[in-house]
Formats: C-alpha cells, structure tokens, sequence
C-alpha cells in the first residue's frame, strides 16, 4: 500500500454564526511538497488553519493527517503536525532553549533524547549559536526561526504555518521562505498560508482560498499558465497581491 | 510517563513565571497582612465573637480572621492564575498548549494543578509570618490544613478557568475581579461569622451559607483545628467539580474561536 497523504481534507466547511468562514473544501497534500494557502485578507485561511490544528471541530467535514482522522483520534493526529502559529507563540523572558525544552516535555519527550532534537531543529534552522539567548533578545527573523525549529521537534510529518512571514524585513523573510522549502526538499509536506505572492515558487503545489472556497489549485506553474502569479491572483480575487 | 512529564513542564513553566514575578508574591503576602495587621486589629474591639465551633474558647479577631484570609489568598491567586490564562490566550501561547497531543481535561486540569500549586505556596507564606506574629496553629492543624486549602484553591481555580474561558479581553477582566472577587470574600465566613450576618440581614446570609467560597474558608478552619466539616468538603468537591466541567465546555473545541 503507497503511503497516505499527509493530509487529506474532505467536505469541509465552518461558520462564525450565520458568516460561512469555509465552504465545502477539500485537497489533498503529499508528502514532500511545498503547498502555498493564498488567499485575500478574510479568505479563511486562519479559520482553516484553526481546524487543522484541531483548534475548532469543523462541521461537517474530516480532516485526516497521514491517514488519522482529526475527529475520532485527535491525539494521534495532532502529534504528527508541527505548527507556526501567526501570532507568537514563545515566552519573551525565556531562553530560546527553555521555550524548546517546554515544547518537547509539552509533547512527552524525555530530556536527553529532547536535548538531540532540539539541538538538531536549531542547527537546521540556523540558530544553534542562539539556543542560550533570552527571546526578548532575538529580532523578529530569529524569533520565527526558533518557532520553527520548535514545530520540528517532535518530527512531524505535517508542517502548518499561518503567514509566518508578517512583520518581518525582506531578507528576513527571503531566509524563513527558503529554509521551509528546504525542509519540504527533505520529506516533510508543507502547508503555507499567505497572501504575498513573492513567497512561492513555481515548482510548489498551491491552494486558492477566496470567500471560503478552493478557487483554485494544482501546481503554481500550471495553475497560472503564461501569466504572472501576481497578476493571475489579481483576476482570480480581484484583490492585488 | 510521557504525561508526567507534560504535566511537569505546565507546572514548571508556571513556577518559573510566578519565581520571575517577584512583586506578585509580594503583593499577594502584603494584602492579607494589611488584613490581618491594620484591619483585624481596628475592628477587634467593634467585634465580640462568641464561641462557636470549631472554636472552644474565646478567640481573638485575627484568630478568627486567619483561615478566611488564606482563602483570600487563594481566591486572588486563582483569579491570577486565570488572569495569565486569559493572557495566555490572548497572546497565542495557550495555542501551543492547546495544540500539544492530549486531551483538554488533561491540559486544562495540568493548568489548575499548577495555579493550586502556586496558591499554597502563598499561604504556606502568610502562615509562617502570621505564626511569627502570634497565631499559630498545631503542626497536626497544619498538616490538616494542606488537603482543605489545596481542595479549595482547586475549586477557585476551576472557577478561574470558568471565567477565563469566557473572557476574551484583559480589560473585562478586570471587571470580573470586582464582581466576582469582592462579592465572593464579603459575603462569605471569611471576615465575619455568618451569625453575625444573619443579624443585620437573613438574605445576606443566606448568599453566605450558599457561597462556594464559604464553604472553602470552613474547610480550612475546621481543618486548622484538625477537625474536618463535612459539609464544607461536600461543597468545595461538588462545586470544584461542576466548575471543572463548565470550563471544560467553555474550552470546547467547537466553542473556542481561537
């Protein structure tokens, strides 16, 4: 049997009250790809990415990560799901180390075997020289490294990130962009939600969520054919990148 | 094993904050000293306590103060501790917990845990200096005591949860501390016998007799003359219970926006 995917929606939808936040949505991601959520401000992706962290229950719909429901064994599934929240998530006057070490307990690690990972999550995201600094400390860019390497720790097979690069400067952003595409080249299917077309790439999968349904989607390449992906977002939403 | 060590790290975490926050702990010894110093020595003569139990002898204001004040102290540090949670949450970081692979009993429950744990640190405190200051109890009534005053920061605590599960806003928050906090510890055992309440208004007291936190602060003073109210346990497990499973709901995920 070929692997499952690592996540795999089906008829899914959510309201805020009588506002219809996601509308009968369903894909599929695979194992080592880079799949880009774009969307407008408002799309849904937020809402999406709450669902799939198991945050709100959606009704109707499943959501299964490597082939375990979200719904019936939530545990299982979440535990195979790293996630960047667009808000931070860190404890400022904490060392980069201690907020690590909270995560990997938080998950049921045990010390010694937590001390590896985390030094190998800080390495691959090049920070093992901060591992000791207060947060506080950091600049943005690194504060969103850390996050990551954070969402590594437990080897997920399923990476969430909701806009991870708001906020920062280009070449902070430039840097977080490539690091996650090199962790995708690795094996690890990616979910990045964003509105900002320079973050991807015409090899990554990608999804369109526009008004709480899937515009669009397949490979950026053939989804956008000759025209520009900025110009292509633009007549699909009406709304510029 | 792999939930110990979750519950370890909710625990520690919170234990760091409250060592790292030195004018909590601070503030929240002087308040119930402020009580027991100025207050209780001011209002000593206007108050003629008779005996009741578990008392066997006349006692004095502050004696009699004592118990009600750790259940201050409790009912604050649960407020705190549901104030941080609000914070939590509001800052993003109560995703991460909510995110990790367990159930919510378990991480909201390892939370409440932790808020306890705190809690009885600050009475241990307050106890220490109110012995230095005269009123001591036997070490069997400070043994006894421990169980009663973790039952009830347990039950404020749940009811911390409760409102924080409902509270979107700081700002709000401090609302709830006025109708929440200062009701609870005036119309409640914990300054003034209910007898003595019953005089000037049979409704008041009535709110007393049926307030969770009455029953918190007889459990403790019983417990501190090792003798235990059955009632009082009765209402603390009953109501921490009810309260624990109200949060649970409000922290439902088909009811959290976020």
């Amino acid at each position: 049997m070929s692997e499952p995917p690592a996540l795999e929606v089906s008829g899914l939808s959510h309201s805020w009250g009588r506002k219809t936040a996601l509308s009968d949505l369903a894909f599929r991601l695979q194992p080592g790809r880079f799949c880009a959520l774009l969307g407008p401000n408002g799309a849904g992706k937020s809402t999406l990415m709450a669902v799939l962290t198991g945050l709100i229950r959606p009704r109707p719909g499943t959501v299964q990560i490597g082939g375990v429901d979200m719904g019936r064994t939530p545990r299982a599934a979440l535990a195979q799901i790293g996630v960047v929240f667009q808000a931070p998530t860190y404890d400022l006057d904490r060392s980069v180390a201690a907020n690590l070490h909270y995560f990997a307990a938080l998950h049921g690690l045990a010390r010694p075997e937590a001390e590896t990972r985390i030094a190998e999550a800080l390495a691959r995201l090049g920070m093992a020289a901060r591992a000791d600094e207060r947060v506080a400390r950091l600049n943005g860019g690194h504060r969103r490294r850390m996050e990551i390497a954070r969402a590594l720790i437990h080897r997920p097979r399923l990476l969430l990130l909701d806009e991870p690069t708001v906020g920062l400067d280009a070449p902070a952003r430039a840097a977080i962009t490539a690091h996650v595409h090199d962790l995708a080249a690795d094996g690890i299917a990616v979910l990045w939600a964003t509105h900002l077309v320079d973050e991807i790439r015409d090899s990554d999968d990608l999804l369109l969520l526009h008004q709480g349904r899937l515009a669009a989607r397949g490979r950026v390449d053939e989804v956008r054919g000759a025209t520009p992906l900025h110009d292509w977002f633009l007549s699909q939403t009406g709304v510029p990148a | 094993m792999s939930a110990a060590r979750a519950l370890g790290a909710i625990l520690m975490r919170e234990a760091a904050r409250f060592v790292t926050q030195r004018e909590r702990f601070f503030a929240a010894l002087v308040r119930p000293l402020v009580w027991l110093f100025v207050f209780a020595a001011g209002f000593r003569a206007a108050l003629g306590l008779s005996i009741q139990p578990p008392y066997r002898t006349y006692i004095t204001y502050e004696t009699y103060i004592a118990p009600g004040l750790c259940g201050m102290i409790l009912l604050f540090s649960a407020m705190q501790s549901s104030l941080s949670l609000v914070n939590d949450r509001e800052s993003g970081v109560m995703r991460l917990m909510l995110t990790a692979p367990w159930p919510r009993w378990f991480l909201l429950g390892a939370k409440l845990l932790a808020g306890a744990l705190v809690g009885l640190i600050q009475v241990a405190a307050f106890l220490a200096i109110a012995a230095l200051y005269g009123i001591k109890f036997t070490w069997a009534g400070y043994g006894a005591m421990l169980p009663a005053a973790a039952l009830s920061a347990l039950m404020l605590g749940a009811l911390g949860l409760v409102l924080s599960a409902r509270v979107r806003q700081l700002e709000n928050f401090a609302g709830i501390m006025n109708f929440v906090i200062f009701p609870m510890f005036f119309l409640s055992s914990a300054l003034y016998p209910i007898w003595k309440m019953q005089e000037s208004s049979p409704l008041l007291a009535w709110i007393c007799r049926i307030n969770p936190f009455t029953h918190g602060v007889e459990l403790i003073r019983f417990a501190l003359y090792g003798q235990l109210n059955a009632l009082a346990l009765a209402v603390v497990c009953g109501a921490g219970a009810l309260f624990f499973a109200l949060a649970l709901w409000g922290y439902e995920p088909a009811r959290t926006k976020g």
